[in-house]
């Protein structure tokens, strides 16, 4: 029999308070399987793991258990003490007496005898511990970034410039993303292209990233290290390799369609780039609106380009590539108008919402940065802007706030005033929450130099009313009732994650919130970590943020990702649960189960095999197993019943 | 040379087990030339005084086969015991209980009261239940006492090695014998019947898909049965996956799903409920009104999950309320 040491800590008083660790010393000393025991005040202090190695080495132990607290805080460094004195890290467990019994407890004596009997149940567990070595698993150092949006772009160009390869995919012809759209940026009001473009030109001449645009994930397989991703590249109907971005094309294509990319304020081409400084620059057919798939004549753009470079007949391809790590950055949508029934429902022309707003502001949107309103073109004298329109309002809508209204509502009264110096904007608002580098000073410069009127309250209706929408709201600060005849009416509309997210969480295997964004590992620890491991999160995809928050949450991901191809293996845990070949009998049972597909059926060896490193220890297969053939390592059958023998005999 | 001397009993049994050794056929007589049979009540006449002028240990070995209820069966099974040098439990009944073994469901008091009043066919107007004792004109009468439990033949005595099976089949009855005879056997404990569960010799394991996902039990008497597809894969209970393998697909060539009398793998303490847990998990809803309803569908889990295996389970003994 295997010699189990006991090692019970006091913590101070955290644990001997309630429980009589002396007691527990006494009355354990005869048990069956335990060769040594004995207490101390901290087991985790230097001293405390010094006479736990010395005992080790003096008392032969083959294995230990220490009575102290959650094994979530110390069960680490007990086995690394171990370690040192050449002991398995599997050979040592914790018996919580703290956490499960003495904080929870105030009968000194009915605690005690908790403790002794959750001691018993770890020695039992103990003494059938076998000694196990970590899994090693060898990683594949290329990465795939899911989205072509700002944390898209940052996270493949700090991979990259890492050294390691990089494949972006992006589901638009162009990255870009939503920071493409933008006119201005807060708080400092930099262009937003100015800044982006270059960024967008590094990705396509980077050597390391391999851009795939007009693309989406179709598939994937495997686990961290090792994924399979299958990427279907949508049919273009231009030959890139062939088209030099002329835009000869574009400028004779007859069919004029609304610019997704303008917001449907302008127009593009059914041959089309969706902007001027679209990267890469080469256009694509959009075949629900040629005239040559309508109707089956046209094809002006094949007979005009001088490359032969437009293909009616091409298909979606898909590309099959090995990956160690995904990053998804699949960004946001704003909620539609059209959801919004006491603000017109996306009916009155003139409601628009924060991301139409930002292309009627942009230089290079469809007024060329003049604002002007959608109905009939005119400068707005008046404007009215609604922050918080879906947000904070779970009873019909979203209870989250979206974050970045609060700020970029300020950025458009102020541009809209830099635009329209005889113009007065009006902010509608339920709290500015101007929390960041500079954004409180950039709110109060609204109010005090651009003179930008902020109205606390809610607006309960907009209507038309001739040419004028006509805004009842109330400002609450002075109990009042207001009604603004408004000419234009900006809807800081919430953050929705980007339309196919469910359908990628599912396919990547990683949750999603109450919400409908991605879930972080941990809110505060890990929050650019998905819960399956190598999958990581940047961006709006995540929660709605702003762009500083989310290049750093995307350069974040690229240190994950570099951390993770820093090292030629990956250590996966041995605790997993395996197939005892002489008692399965292939029946499956436990292939259905597995939530991480690592258990698969061999027909023809009539046996279940275990993918180890997909398997994540969760113990479903070991329960549904009827034939015992399913043990987890080190959570036996045979120890869980010796376990739950000790703890209930007295 | 004198043939190695060996013993047949039963206890709380159908007989069927019985009839296995009958169904032997021409091997019986092998079997009857290689060894001298000292005790096997149903075939042949002997007194209990017979087998306790042996020396102890002097039987090879014993067959002893059904479930162990009363104080007489307690007695001839550790006399057995006493005088031989093997124990083979024989059958479902001596391995796990069997199917008396689901008396233990009951109290003493709830099953004499069924039997003896409450059945219609029972016309008992002067409440006259067994006793260990009764007075008659004529003197004392004796009867053995039953015991407040069904007991599976090791939870009485020791046994050395296990025949499964209700009942065992006669195959697996002659491997047994022969290796008793030969000398070859396993380690002492062992079932001898292979370690894998059904579904590795299964005629129709092909048509199981890789993911089963069960959306409601079906009651074989109320449907027809499919003759070539996975009954669970059809919804129907078929404990394949938690029960031994040797018995020769019987019931299934007979298309009818396991019931489980080969009991357990070596790795299972209790078969029933490592069943339910395994098929508990592939019923595909995660609606908490459909999994109940899904529950409520098994009308008899005791008989249907612990059919053969509830006396020898882990489960909670019930004893006579008064």
């Amino acid at each position: 029999m295997k010699r189990v040491g006991v090692f019970v800590c006091h913590c101070g008083i955290n644990i001997a308070s309630t429980v009589d660790v002396s007691r527990v010393v006494e009355d354990l000393h005869d048990y069956p399987g335990i060769a040594y025991i004995q207490d101390y005040k901290y087991m985790c202090s230097d001293p405390g793991q010094n006479l736990l190695k010395e005992a080790i080495k003096s008392e032969k132990l083959d294995a230990v258990v220490i009575a102290a607290c959650s094994p979530t805080l110390h069960e680490n460094t007990f086995r690394l003490a171990v370690q040192t004195v050449g002991m398995n890290p599997y050979n040592c467990e914790i018996a919580n007496i703290r956490e499960q019994c003495s904080w929870v407890h105030k009968d000194r004596t009915v605690a005690t005898e908790k403790a002794k009997r959750i001691i018993r149940a770890v020695v039992e567990k103990a003494l059938l511990d076998e000694s196990l070595e970590p899994i090693k698993v060898p990683v594949v150092r290329k990465a795939v970034v899911l989205g072509g949006g700002i944390a898209g772009i940052q996270a493949a160009l700090n991979i990259a410039n890492s050294d390691y390869e990089v494949i972006l995919v992006e589901k638009q012809s162009s990255i870009g993303g939503r920071m493409a759209q933008l006119s201005e940026t807060f708080p400092t009001l930099d262009c937003s292209q100015c800044i982006l473009t270059p960024k967008m030109v590094d990705v396509a001449q980077h050597p390391k990233i391999r851009l795939l645009t007009y693309a989406e994930l179709a598939d994937v397989s495997g686990f961290v290290g090792n994924f399979k991703v299958k990427i279907r590249q949508k049919a273009r109907y231009v030959d890139w390799d062939k088209c030099t971005g002329c835009g000869l094309c574009i400028e004779k294509c007859p069919q004029k369609v609304a610019s997704e990319f303008d917001q449907g304020l302008g127009k593009r081409k059914a041959i089309f780039t969706p902007f001027a400084q679209a990267v890469p620059n080469k256009p694509v057919i959009d075949c629900d609106n040629c005239t040559y798939f309508k109707t089956g004549k046209c094809r002006v753009c094949e007979k005009l380009c001088p490359f032969e470079a437009i293909n009616f007949v091409e298909t979606d391809t898909y590309i099959e590539e090995e990956v160690g790590a995904i990053v998804v950055a699949t960004g946001y949508d704003v909620y539609p108008v059209l959801n919004m029934g006491e603000y017109g429902s996306g009916k009155i022309p003139d409601v628009v919402d924060g991301l139409t707003f930002e292309r009627l502001l942009s230089s290079s949107g469809p007024t060329g940065g003049e604002v002007r309103r959608p109905s009939d073109g005119k400068i707005p004298k008046e404007i009215v802007f609604i922050k918080c329109v879906g947000s904070r309002d779970p009873e019909h809508h979203f209870p989250y706030c979206s974050k970045i209204c609060c700020m970029y509502t300020t950025k458009h009264a102020m541009l809209y005033k830099h635009r329209v110096p005889d113009g007065q904007p009006y902010i509608f608002y339920m709290d500015v929450r101007a929390g960041g580098k500079g954004y409180e000073e950039f709110y109060q410069r609204a109010q005090d130099e651009d003179k930008v009127l902020f109205l606390r309250g809610k607006v309960s209706k907009l209507y038309q009313d001739d040419d004028k929408v006509v805004v009842c709201g109330i400002d609450t600060l002075s109990g009042s009732n207001v009604e603004i005849r408004a000419d234009l009416v900006v809807l800081a509309m919430a953050i929705r994650p980007s339309k196919g997210i469910e359908e990628l969480a599912k396919l990547l295997k990683i949750s999603i919130d109450q919400n409908g964004f991605l879930t972080e590992a941990h809110p505060k620890l890990r929050p650019v970590e998905s819960l399956s491991a190598g999958i990581y999160l940047a961006g709006c995809a995540q929660a709605p943020k702003d762009i500083p928050d989310t290049v750093a949450q995307a350069t974040a991901t690229a240190a994950m990702v570099a951390n993770l191809f820093a090292k030629e293996y990956l250590l996966h845990d041995p605790i997993i649960t395996g197939v005892d070949e002489e008692l399965c009998s292939g029946c499956g049972l436990c292939v259905a189960v597995c939530p991480y597909d690592a258990r698969k059926t061999n027909r023809e060896k009539g046996l279940v095999e275990v993918n180890e490193v997909l398997c994540e220890a969760c113990g479903a297969c070991a329960a549904a197993c009827p034939s015992g053939a399913a043990q987890q390592r080190n959570f036996t059958d045979e120890q869980l019943n010796r376990m739950v023998r000790a703890i209930l005999t007295t | 040379m004198t043939k190695p001397k060996v013993a047949f009993y039963w206890c709380a049994s159908c007989g069927g087990c019985e009839e296995a050794v009958v169904d032997l056929a021409e091997d019986i007589l092998k079997v009857v030339d290689a060894v001298d049979i000292v005790l096997w009540p149903v075939a042949m006449d002997f007194k209990k005084s017979d087998i306790e002028a042996l020396a102890d240990g002097s039987i090879a070995v014993s067959f002893i086969n059904g479930a162990v209820r009363t104080s007489e069966q307690a007695e001839w099974v550790g006399l057995l015991r006493r005088k031989s040098g093997l124990v083979v439990a024989f059958g479902a009944c001596a391995h796990l209980g069997g199917i008396p073994g689901l008396a233990n469901l009951s109290s003493l008091r709830q099953l004499f009261e069924t039997v003896y009043r409450n059945v219609p066919s029972v016309n008992n107007p002067d409440n006259l239940f067994p006793k260990t004792v009764s007075r008659v004109p004529e003197g004392e009468l004796e009867l053995p006492e039953m015991h407040s439990e069904v007991r599976a033949l090791d939870q009485v005595i020791e046994v050395d090695y296990y025949l499964p099976g209700c009942a065992p089949p006669p195959a697996l009855i002659m491997d047994a014998i022969t290796a008793i005879l030969s000398g070859n056997l396993p380690a002492k404990g062992s079932v001898l019947a292979p370690d894998k569960s059904l579904c590795d010799s299964c005629p129709r394991k092909d048509s199981k898909p890789d993911k089963l996902k069960i959306t409601a039990i079906k009651r074989i008497s109320l449907m027809s049965i499919p003759e070539d597809k996975c009954f669970l894969a059809e919804g129907i209970v078929c404990l394949g996956p938690a029960t031994r393998s040797g018995c020769g697909e019987r019931c299934i060539s007979a298309n009818m799903p396991c019931r489980g009398c080969f009991g357990p793998t070596r790795a299972v303490h209790d078969q029933g409920a490592k069943f339910l847990s395994g098929l508990s998990s592939q019923f595909d809803s995660e609606d908490e009104r459909e999994i109940e309803a899904f529950a409520e569908s098994v009308i008899d889990p005791a008989g249907l999950f612990y059919m053969f295996s509830l006396a020898s389970s882990l489960g909670v003994k019930f004893h006579d309320p008064l």
